[in-house]
């Protein structure tokens, strides 16, 4: 929370009291705002709480252990395929979320534990290498996993899986109290809302456990690390398999928000845009992770909308569309954010990290 | 024995382009210990530049021999992907050499991503009709393998400038520069080697075998389009994993082992794995030979150990 705060500009540094209740007051009535402007703008904001989610996660992975994972989005869509299995008319078969969420997520970290094993020996380059063909793995046998028998449906994927249902409370219809009725999408953005703030609180209290400080021993100098008795196996393992878990959770959500799941989903450009994320929000950050995802969902959906028309207007058709847009600011972002400020927007705290490795020179 | 003989021929096709893009990536890690992403996307600028120009010469020219065309092509691609490689390494590699592993590799990635959205702005999303200037008609040297004109042709050239290179970095004073910069930077600059300027030629001498390969890929498949060279770039990339990394020989070894594997592997996974399995999982084998190669034999088939360098 507090690096949240210093992250507000102007504000933050001078009066902390103020910006915590205007950062609450906004989250919880950012929906509204939202609404104003049209519903997509709410199914946007659901879907930057997602982000922030996998960011969050994948921070563990990248910024707080120093381990590059290019596959991250593969334990998200291990969440999400096992909603569309568990939940799904599919297989017909229909659990409750209470089951489905938690195995999604177990099965989530078992896969991280498989791609960890066997890259515990590999560092950097290397091992973003092979979780890109981790994820790349996955993906292949999402799209041909319809053949002989027919597993995930192929290219198509899986529709109609079951929407969140909190004991009763189906989240996906609107709730009506008297004769005043709140949309659902406003409903998946309170529960959310609750979950971001459960990994972010979780998370904080991870950093600055022993975990979190083996980590960031390991990442700033494995050897000494091990030197001084950290078991380093154990903590890469313990990396991959608590990012993953938060990516398999962020999946199974995703699908029960979704109520569809494809491979499309699922591609390396995904992945990348997590990571650039959290590399745009400052990597071992957990305000980073937060910011990065907020406006790297945002920034490209408000471009959508200003960009469209001005081409329009100047050129009189479209030239560059929404998607070619997105992956030209993901990709600047990415280049020009390690060339001018590698710490990231929100550089982290100096206690628990040093971003001065991040300049060179080192 | 003849699907066997088949798929061999296949794989010694796709190989020799593996290892022409492999060597890209082997000089520069060779110098830099960079991984460079958007070396596949060089591949494809190298593919998309070569079509642009034979659509130009057949508008202008219509009447011209189509070697020569195909010649004019490869001649416009390769300095087009030079200045590319050379943008890429001033631009935004040089200013990272110093810093900390992660941030060059990340600028690498966000690299072939912005070269892959560029090339999508300027070519579209379509897959374009690569034109056949060489015959492909099958020809028979064996009865029931099939190899044609432009496969042959594949092999010979990238023969040719395989062995164009190795002599380029064994024999001239230039490649005895580039070796000194690859053993250690420093001392090399000591010994009055100009380092910026060798990393920069590496880059730019990358990116020339890139466009060749390109071209021989368009060539081979008929087809490009702007995301054709991440997949190719990535295998290439394990294949100079797989001869061992800063290792001239070990890509090229390893582009011809990989592209082998590869083809015999797609012609055989359905009848091994009992029709569970079908050639769609055929992009798979690069990652698992990946996988293996880097935890049971890391320094690859001829190189020295380099996978624990932090």
């Amino acid at each position: 929370m507090n690096e949240l705060i210093e992250a507000v500009p102007f504000l933050g540094k001078r009066n902390p009291r103020l910006t915590k209740w205007l950062i609450i007051i906004v989250a919880l009535v950012a929906p509204l705002i939202a609404a104003y402007f049209g519903r997509s703008w709410m199914r946007i904001l659901d879907f930057a709480l997602l982000y922030m989610m996998l960011a969050l996660g994948l921070n563990l992975v990248v910024g707080f252990a120093g381990l590059l994972d290019l596959g991250y989005i593969a334990f998200y869509a291990v969440g999400a395929y096992t909603w569309a299995f568990l939940a799904s008319p599919h297989f017909g078969v229909h659990m409750p979320f209470w089951i489905v969420l938690p195995l999604g997520a177990a099965f989530a970290a078992l896969a991280g534990i498989i791609l960890g094993f066997p890259v515990l020996r590999l560092r950097g380059d290397y091992l973003a290498i092979v979780t890109l063909g981790f994820g790349e793995i996955v993906r292949i046998f999402m799209n041909n996993l319809n053949h002989p028998v027919n597993i995930t449906n192929g290219p198509q994927g899986i529709n109609a899986l079951d929407s969140l249902n909190l004991f009763g409370w189906n989240l996906s219809q609107s709730l009506t109290i008297g004769d005043f009725k709140i949309h659902y999408l406003y409903l998946y953005y309170y529960f959310f809302l609750l979950c971001v703030v459960g990994s972010i609180i979780f998370i904080k209290r991870l950093q600055i456990s022993r975990v979190g400080r083996a980590w960031a021993a390991m990442r700033d100098d494995e050897l000494a690390a091990k030197a001084i008795g950290i078991n380093t196996r154990n903590m890469k393992l313990l990396a991959f398999a608590l990012g993953a878990t938060f990516g398999g959770v962020a999946g199974g959500l995703f699908g029960s928000f979704q109520g569809f799941v494809s491979p499309e989903s699922f591609s390396l450009m995904e992945s990348i845009a997590v990571l650039t994320m959290v590399v745009f929000g400052g990597m071992g950050n957990i305000a980073g992770a937060v910011v990065g995802a907020l406006i790297l969902t945002a920034l490209p959906e408000i471009l959508r909308h200003i960009a469209l028309p001005v081409q329009e207007a100047v050129f009189g058709t479209v030239i560059l569309d929404p998607e070619v847009l997105r992956m030209l600011l993901l990709s600047l972002a990415m280049i020009l954010m390690m060339l001018l400020r590698p710490a990231g927007l929100v550089p982290a705290h100096a206690r628990y990290s040093r971003p001065e490795l991040l300049k060179g020179g080192a | 024995m003849e699907t066997l003989l088949q798929q061999i021929v296949n794989g010694l096709v796709v190989g020799s382009v593996y290892a022409l893009v492999a060597l890209g990536y082997t000089m520069v890690y060779g110098i830099l210990g960079l991984i460079n992403f958007a070396h596949g996307e060089v591949v494809m600028v190298g593919a998309l530049t070569a079509l642009q120009t034979l659509l130009l010469l057949m508008g202008i020219a219509p009447d011209m021999a189509p070697l020569l065309k195909l010649a004019i092509a490869v001649l416009v691609a390769m300095p087009v992907c030079m200045i590319l490689g050379f943008l890429m390494e001033r631009l935004a590699y040089r200013k990272l050499r110093n810093a900390p592993r992660l941030a060059p590799l990340i600028t690498a990635i966000g690299m072939s991503f912005l070269l892959q959205t560029l090339a999508m702005i300027i070519w579209g999303r379509n897959y374009h009709t690569f034109p056949q200037l060489i015959s492909t008609d099958p020809m028979q040297p064996i009865p029931g393998v099939f190899i044609t004109p432009v496969q042959v042709t594949i092999v010979i050239v990238s023969a040719l400038v395989m062995a164009g290179l190795i002599l380029l970095v064994t024999k001239t004073r230039l490649g005895r520069a580039m070796r000194a910069t690859a053993e250690n930077h420093r001392v090399a600059a000591l010994m009055g080697v100009d380092t910026n300027a060798i990393i920069a030629l590496t880059f730019v001498i990358g990116a020339a075998l890139a466009a060749v390969a390109g071209v021989m890929f368009a060539s081979n498949y008929g087809i490009a389009h702007y995301a054709m060279g991440f997949m190719p770039g990535l295998k290439a990339f394990t294949a100079a994993v797989l001869g061992g990394i800063g290792n001239l020989g070990g890509a090229m070894l390893g582009g011809i082992v990989l592209g082998l594997v590869e083809a015999v592997g797609a012609g055989y996974i359905e009848t091994m794995t009992f029709g569970f399995l079908n050639s769609s999982y055929q992009d798979i084998f690069a990652f698992v030979i990946l996988g293996i190669v880097l935890i049971f034999r890391p320094t690859g088939l001829l190189g020295e150990r380099v996978s624990d360098r932090a």
